[in-house]
């Protein structure tokens, strides 16, 4: 039932864009997900990690079980629906209303650049109620406060459960300041991405 | 987008226009997604409840639309940031640089000067920088001065020294700086042959012919019009073969000057004029 509610929201906004943001444990978390994608996604998603792989190509090594994409974002590009983004290791990755990435080196958040904060505030700005926000798992609090800029916008939120959650105290701090976030396990966030796509594809 | 969406940026739009026509600093062609972080930041911090308000109080006051204006510039860098970058510069570009008698440099949008520093001391390594004029140019008067005065707080001195070595220093970084209180000073003879000035991207012309420009993480914060007048600026300043350095997550090949330059170093950025 829950699942279903949270596949209508989806529906309902619609969803333009997906952002995401983790930390410690993130990456395994981002994989779990990203797997069950299929290539048939119609939106960008754009990601924060914390935790960088260190070079560019090595984001689609990491990611080399996903069907869908993986690329780093370069300035002024156009994110592209059905892949997956990354910030640059020492940007802040920010976007705007016709999906065109912006970078910037302004001071780090929170002792974070990238901030997942700093992307989510700006999605919140630039989709309005049609961006989907997802905390994954973090050892700090960034991502909380821009959630809850995605909410304030009427967006939707999903944050990984946080008993599940390799570190549990950013997708905690996440629920804490979005106390009607959906709080899933990562499975149900694959199984609800996949049947949106499937959907969709199905209904055209 | 929502009528709250348009008006927001509705208010963006007055407030640059005002600052533009009232102290003629152009951020109208900025990134707007930085921008409005940016304004975001200044409205808090000025407790400020709207942009209508700030729009109201900046154009009467001077001191305050420094202030906002500060807010609107400030980014933070490291000396020798990307190492592999300085090393690129350092055994590609510096040899062919050494042909030349005298060579004249231009650090654009040198904010509180980590880019600038970082060139001297490699300039001064291979033993170039007595026969070098080095252009310093920012819009904020504010970050040339800090520039100029070269200190840095004493708790980047460690992420400065381990660039540095990571970008083929010869030495140790603190052969360039004092230490002293909380902050490193690096040294006069770096900047003896610095020319600091306020010029702007925007809005002023090409100033001098030049071997190399260094304009690194700068062009970020345009829209690609204002990156684009940016690069062509560049393009008319430098010599036939002249060099041009971007930021790494930077590139030329979607701007409408594209064809003016080669790429010679995709991972470094660097660029040569036809």
């Amino acid at each position: 039932m829950m699942l279903e509610t949270a596949l209508a929201e989806l529906q309902r906004l619609p969803i333009r864009a997906i952002v995401m943001g983790g930390s410690a444990g993130g990456i395994d978390a981002l994989r779990t997900i990203l797997a069950a994608l299929p290539t048939t996604l119609h939106v960008p998603i754009l990601v924060v990690l914390h935790l960088g792989v260190g070079s560019k190509s090595a984001w689609s090594v990491v990611f080399s079980h996903c069907r869908v994409p993986v690329c780093e974002a370069e300035d002024k590009a156009v994110a592209m629906p059905g892949t997956v983004t990354f910030s640059p290791p020492d940007y802040h990755l920010l976007v705007d209303g016709c999906g065109t990435l912006s970078l910037s080196i302004d001071a780090p958040v929170q002792r974070a650049r990238p901030s997942i904060d700093v992307l989510f505030e700006s999605a919140a700005w630039a989709y309005g109620t049609q961006v989907l926000g997802i905390v994954l798992s973090g050892a700090n609090a960034d991502g909380a406060s821009g959630l809850r800029m995605i909410r304030d916008a009427g967006g939707a939120c999903w944050v990984q459960n946080p008993d599940m959650a390799f570190a549990s105290m950013m997708p905690r701090a996440a629920a804490a300041a979005v106390p009607d976030a959906r709080v899933l396990s990562l499975e149900q966030m694959a199984d609800i991405l996949k049947s949106w796509t499937e959907g969709r594809e199905r209904h055209g | 987008m929502t009528p709250d969406h348009d008006l927001d940026e509705l208010e963006i739009d007055l407030l640059l226009e005002g600052i533009y026509r009232r102290y003629q600093h152009d951020f109208r062609k900025y990134a707007r997604p930085t921008l409005r972080r940016r304004l975001a930041q200044a409205l808090e911090t000025l407790k400020c409840e709207s942009l209508s308000v700030l729009q109201h109080r900046i154009l009467r006051d001077r001191s305050l639309a420094a202030k906002v204006i500060g807010f609107l510039t400030v980014q933070v860098s490291d000396l020798f940031r990307d190492p592999p970058f300085y090393r690129a510069v350092r055994d590609h570009i510096l040899p062919v640089l050494s042909t030349y008698s005298s060579l004249k440099l231009w650090i654009a949008g040198c904010s509180t000067g980590e880019e600038l520093y970082s060139m001297a001391i490699l300039l001064e390594e291979e033993d170039l920088l007595r026969r070098t004029i080095l252009y310093a140019t920012d819009v904020s008067v504010e970050a040339l001065q800090a520039a100029e005065a070269g200190v840095f707080g004493i708790d980047r001195a460690q992420t400065f020294s381990r660039n540095y070595q990571q970008a083929g220093g010869k030495g140790s970084l603190s052969d360039y700086y004092t230490a002293a209180y909380d902050g490193i000073a690096f040294d006069r003879r770096l900047r003896e042959n610095v020319v600091f000035s306020d010029h702007s991207l925007a809005t002023d012309s090409v100033f001098s012919e030049v071997h190399f420009v260094s304009c690194r993480n700068v062009l970020i914060y345009f829209d690609s019009e204002l990156r684009d007048r940016a690069i062509d600026l560049f393009r008319q300043s430098l010599v036939r073969k002249g060099y041009l350095a971007l930021g790494l997550r930077e590139s030329l090949h979607v701007s409408t000057h594209a064809n003016a330059f080669i790429s010679i170093d995709r991972d470094a950025r660097l660029y040569q004029k036809q």
